[in-house]
């Protein structure tokens, strides 16, 4: 394949980003948000084409016709910094499945939230908001900032875009920054990012060390013999890499193997981005970034990021069953943690962030449950259908909240109430997206979760009750959010102002599409398209195929959890009756932990305030100021004294003079008469 | 003597020196400052040329350009020239902080006998980084170091007179302990019987200071350039002093100055003296590591802009010195690399402080708020300066640090692994103290009413700070040249102390 398509990719956004920010100010509202809009449509062609050139165009550099089995293709590969020989940081572009995928979601997610934002970003007389021209801008360099990372041919590269994201992350959360909750909001993302960073640093400084090598294909993959540039995922090099490992001196660090150090501290990396426990703080407090921001950052693409990096080292993380069980014990109880706390929460984004943390965590137990021996890796595969599927239905739910917010001016559902009748697009698709996250059938979440519980099965039954359990509470907090906005009693429409109502094209169109997708993309084989090593799961498919291919009895089970969690939320939210506040009564203690997030934020406070500022830096800067400067400042002092205790002797007094000389000339004498003798 | 080109980033200063003593309005004199700024960049940059030009056809001598003239025989002291890629890096970006610095104080008060002082300053600079004689060497060193006190003593604010003392006081007592050292190489410059010389290619060649010497002259001469890189604990100087300079000298002190000490601590003390430095190395690892540290962790609770800049500086400015004790290729490398990138967003940094400074005569975080909404301008570049700073990749912070953890994890034993994750750490802390001060004064709702009426930087103050911004971006994005042209000097064979 020909660099031009890949390097454009990136090259668009960037450019737009440059262009925005540079002569933003100059242009007017509406020829900003077209250009960018437009830009990031013909990204979003080029990402398909490349896609589907991958997965479609049969070419031997990407499939292995015989075996099956989807290649890795490094498009390009620039050296950006050479540190020695061996440690190049490069810029380039590694097509793969996972790769390719990414792209997909990420520019048909950017393009919804860019066309998306044209609407949104403007009130309902059409003024634009300050900083529209910034904010695009902004959409912009994220995407380049995703889009450079999903192709990453090297960890380093994708250290790089990871920072990048997250700053990107920082300017977007922290968009209206009069606002001081928008403003500590944004510095609480990047430094908790920035502190699960430094973990993955760290991992990359083990990894690199051992292994003498940045690049992916180096560490998981083999070239394929008689193609240039061509690899594929294999367990020998893995294996080759742990063999350097542990015939290293030093193999064990604090009883595990150094390999697990480096995994796990890559993985708290990928902790962080993805919101996984205990890093996920920042996330629900990232609402506070304008709705589409939301959608795009903070629940399709950069918080899948740490999914993508397990995914992207799996081979390696196969070697090592420890780092596996890690990943899987942390999904695990972030998932259930995000649940529980989602189901008490009034501000119905802050409900979607919670379901977003959970989700991923769903992706990331797949992840950790996913073996080769266990039909191909299903867990791999399922992880990532579900990071597709769920960018789409998260998306569509954001926006339809976005949308929401826009007509009611408030995030609190208490605000809303009845909105059926008012919003009846906006109704229609959020139930779809409330039916797809539940894992209705056929929307596109009972696909792929399906498939993730049915390898959380192949694992352990323990873990697949546990999940299952929160795939049901997933159902319950989604329908019970969705009777609250949409149901209930109407409120009274005040004397002057409007109706709410149903929105611009501009922000419709996106959620109809998304919509759609969420309709129809559990039937997408995926099985034939993402898997670990690339090896095709099905002989043939069509349309059917998943469905086909589905494992009954789990799906019978997580079916039936789905809907009777459903009918629980009917029950209990769909009219306005005391069952709620019973059941709170009930059980005062767990509400009241929930509705506080089990004060994860006062303790992560009481960490940075009471601890780091008060007892590290503040008792720092004093010892600087008083004890090193005041060591400093007494050697002046006492020099300072000194001279003046002995300035008395140059008196100018000349009897005083004349003594001292008689008297030295006697001493002098003396002694040497006394040495003479 | 004229032939040689790099005798003329002495000359130039000294030219425009002479121009500011003849010349009486303030017009003639910024025209000066500004033509002559730019002619000593286009000078570095035409050295730069040459020099990859050189490069490429193959010549691998350690300096380039070189050329000695006497100066007083008896001792055998020279003027001797010659640069090599890390001098021709430090003369590059002295010359565009000098520029920028020259735009940056368009309407200080008695411009003439400022820039004045500042030229002097600067020829003591250049005249430092052109030089391979140490006896020149430290000459140019005191000529850079004197008329900071006069700088600060008249043209600073607050307790000048005090910090003026301070800093010229300690700075001075580092130069007493690297005088002994010096005058100590010179008496082991050559084997018994050869003639003795100050000249540090020469001395190299020899290796012939032994090691019970070095073991003595080592730790002066590392801790008199020391004091003046902000080693814990003999940085007190750095706050004080940057708090009351005027904002050119800040630049100038924070961009370039202070790289001197980091600069002279590997040409002189880690190159003469390698088989002490790789023993000693130890020592100052841990104080330098505890300097990058303590110096971010103070940064955090400060509230005057300035200060919060000297301890970052303090912190940058220990990862120098931690990365040039790290011996190696790569973390040396590093260390040049974070030179040039502290240098550029540090001045960045102040200029931009002093702009604000200048609009709303407070430095104190607190009394300040929302300034992004009143001067875009200004706002946009100090978070910029910012993202440098914490070490976003696109810009110069992120490469060289990356460089140096590289490069100290080469180092596989228990001590370097610790010091180098401590060191790590600072990234972390770096971001507290950024966005926290990001956040406070930018950001937010407008503190003070009266900050309302006040307007976004004016062209020159632009110009300025657009220069430093731009040079920041361009690091950070074509890091591979500048580590290209860095690397050449720190191979095993010129840098004996690599691989000991």
């Amino acid at each position: 394949m020909q660099p031009v398509i890949p390097i454009l990719i990136l090259a668009i956004p960037l450019a737009m980003f440059l262009l925005l920010g540079l002569t933003g100010h100059k242009m007017q509202h509406r020829w900003a948000g077209i250009a960018g809009t437009l830009g990031m449509g013909v990204t979003m062609t080029l990402a398909y084409i490349t896609a589907f050139t991958y997965f479609f165009s049969g070419s031997p550099d990407f499939i292995d016709a015989e075996s099956h089995t989807r290649l890795q293709a490094v498009i390009f590969n620039y050296d950006w910094l050479a540190f020695t020989e061996s440690l190049v940081i490069r810029l380039g572009f590694l097509l793969d499945p996972i790769s390719a995928l990414l792209l997909v979601v990420i520019t048909t997610i950017s393009f919804m939230v860019h066309l998306y934002s044209n609407g949104y970003m403007r009130d309902h007389h059409g003024v634009w908001e300050t900083g529209f021209q910034r904010f695009y801008a902004f959409l912009s360099l994220f995407s380049f900032s995703m889009l450079g990372l999903v192709v990453a041919t090297n960890i380093f590269q994708m250290y790089i875009f990871w920072e990048l994201v997250g700053a990107s992350s920082y300017l977007l959360i922290g968009f209206y920054y009069t606002k001081p909750s928008a403003v500590s909001a944004s510095k609480k993302a990047f430094i908790v990012t920035r502190f699960a960073d430094l973990g993955f640093l760290i991992g990359i400084l083990i990894l690199s060390y051992y292994t003498g090598t940045f690049n992916f294909t180096d560490l998981t993959s083999m070239p394929v013999a008689g193609l240039d540039g061509t690899y594929q995922v294999s367990l020998d090099t893995a294996a080759g890499i742990k063999d350097l490992f542990t015939s290293s001196p030093a193999p064990l660090f604090m009883g595990c193997s150094v390999l697990t150090w480096a995994l796990v501290l890559i993985f708290m990396g990928g902790m962080g981005k993805s919101a996984m426990m205990p890093l996920h703080i920042w996330l629900p407090d990232a609402m506070e970034g304008p709705t589409p921001v939301s959608a795009l950052i903070h629940a399709a693409t950069m918080v899948v990021a740490g999914v993508y990096l397990v995914a992207r080292l799996f081979p390696l993380y196969l070697m090592e069953e420890a780092a596996l069980n890690i990943i899987v014990v942390v999904g695990a109880l972030t998932a259930l943690y995000a649940a529980i706390v989602a189901c008490t929460q009034i501000d119905i984004k802050r409900v979607l962030a919670f379901s977003t943390i959970s989700q991923i965590a769903f992706m990331m137990v797949s992840l950790g449950v996913a073996r080769p021996e266990f039909h191909h890796g299903l867990g791999y595969m399922a992880g990532m259908f579900h990071l597709f599927t769920h960018a789409m239905f998260k998306a569509l739910l954001f926006l339809c909240a976005g949308a929401l917010i826009h007509a009611i001016g408030s995030n609190d559902y208490t605000a809303m109430h009845g909105l059926r009748k008012y919003m009846p697009v906006t109704h229609i698709t959020f139930l779809i997206g409330c039916l797809a996250i539940a894992g209705i059938i056929p929307f596109a979440g009972f696909f792929s979760k399906d498939e993730i519980l049915t390898a959380t099965m192949g694992h352990s039954i323990f873990w697949y009750i546990w999940m299952s359990l929160v795939a049901g509470l997933t159902a319950f907090y989604m329908f019970r959010l969705y009777y609250l906005i949409f149901w209930w009693k109407e409120h009274k429409v005040h004397e002057g102002h409007h109706a709410p109502h149903d929105q611009p094209w501009t922000m419709t169109l996106p959620l109809v599409i998304l919509a759609v997708v969420s309709c129809v993309a559990g039937f997408v084989p995926m099985g034939n398209l993402v898997t670990w090593n690339g090896h095709e799961m099905f002989d043939s498919v069509d349309f059917f195929t998943n469905l086909k291919a589905l494992d009954w009895s789990v799906a019978a089970i997580s079916l039936a959890v789905a809907i009777l969690a459903i009918i629980l939320a009917t029950v209990m939210y769909r009219k306005e009756n005391p069952l709620p506040a019973k059941m709170k009564d009930a059980m005062p203690a767990l509400w009241r932990w929930a509705h506080h997030r089990f004060y994860w934020d006062e303790l992560y406070m009481f960490i940075t305030h009471k601890i780091i500022f008060g007892c590290v830096s503040k008792p720092i800067a004093w010892f600087d100021r008083h004890i090193i400067d005041g060591t400093m400042d007494g050697l002046a002092f006492v020099t300072n004294k000194l001279s003046y205790a002995i300035r008395g002797l140059q008196s100018g007094n000349l009897q005083f003079y004349v003594w001292f000389y008689l008297l030295g000339a006697l001493v002098l004498g003396a002694v040497t008469a006394i040495c003479l003798l | 003597m004229f032939s040689n080109i790099l005798i003329y980033f002495v000359i130039i200063p000294l030219l425009m020196l002479g121009g500011f003593a003849l010349c009486r309005g303030v017009k003639g004199i910024r025209t000066i400052a500004v033509v002559g700024s730019t002619l000593l960049m286009a000078l570095s940059v035409w050295v730069l040329v040459d020099y990859i030009a050189l490069r490429q056809a193959g010549n691998t001598e350690e300096m380039l350009f070189t050329g000695s003239w006497e100066w007083f025989g008896p001792l055998n002291i020279n003027l001797a020239v010659g640069v090599d890629g890390v001098s021709i890096a430090m003369l590059i970006l002295s010359s565009i902080i000098v520029f920028a610095g020259s735009f940056a104080s368009w309407k200080i008060d008695d411009a003439r006998h400022f820039f004045m002082w500042l030229l002097l300053l600067s020829t003591g600079v250049f005249g430092f980084f052109i030089s391979i004689d140490l006896f020149t060497m430290f000459m140019f060193y005191e000529v850079a170091l004197i008329p900071m006190y006069l700088l600060i003593g008249v043209w600073g604010t607050g307790r000048k007179e005090y910090s003026a003392m301070k800093l010229t006081l300690m700075l001075m007592g580092g130069s007493a302990f690297l005088m002994l050292s010096l005058i100590g190489i010179y008496y082991h410059s050559a084997p018994e019987g050869g003639q003795l010389t100050w000249n540090i290619l020469e001395i190299s060649r020899n290796a012939a200071i032994d090691k019970g010497w070095q073991y003595f002259l080592f730790p002066m001469c590392f801790v008199g350039f020391g004091v003046l890189g902000a080693m814990f604990p003999f940085h007190t100087w750095s706050p004080d002093g940057h708090a009351c300079a005027p904002t050119a000298v800040s630049m100038l002190h924070a961009g370039v100055l202070m790289k001197l000490g980091g600069y002279g601590c590997f040409r002189v003390a880690m190159y003469l003296m390698p088989e002490a430095a790789n023993d000693l190395a130890w020592i100052f690892l841990i104080l330098t590591g505890i300097s990058v540290v303590y110096g971010a962790f103070s940064a955090c609770v400060q509230t005057d802009l300035k200060y919060i800049n000297a301890y970052s500086s303090v912190s940058h400015c220990g990862m120098v010195l931690f990365a040039i004790l790290m011996i190696n290729t790569t973390a040396l490398t590093g260390a040049i690399m974070q030179m040039l990138s502290h240098g550029l967003m540090t001045a960045l940094f102040f200029a931009l402080i002093g702009m604000i400074y200048g609009r709303t005569h407070t430095r104190d975080i607190r009394l300040m708020g929302g300034l992004m909404k009143i001067m875009p301008f200004l706002g946009v570049a100090y978070v910029i300066a910012g993202m440098a700073s914490l070490g976003l990749p696109g810009l110069s912070g992120f490469v060289a640090e990356m460089t140096i953890f590289v490069g100290s994890f080469e180092h596989a034993d228990m001590f370097h692994r610790v010091f180098t994750i401590v060191a790590c750490c600072s990234i972390v802390i770096t971001a507290v103290y950024i966005l926290r001060v990001v956040g406070k004064l930018l950001f937010g709702p407008v503190q003070d009413e009266h900050h309302l009426q006040l307007t976004d930087a004016v062209w020159w103050e632009r110009l300025s700070v657009v220069t430093l911004v731009v040079s920041v971006a361009a690091i950070g994005c074509f890091p591979n040249f500048f580590e290209w042209l860095i690397r050449f000097t720190f191979n095993p064979e010129i840098f004996r102390a690599i691989g000991m």
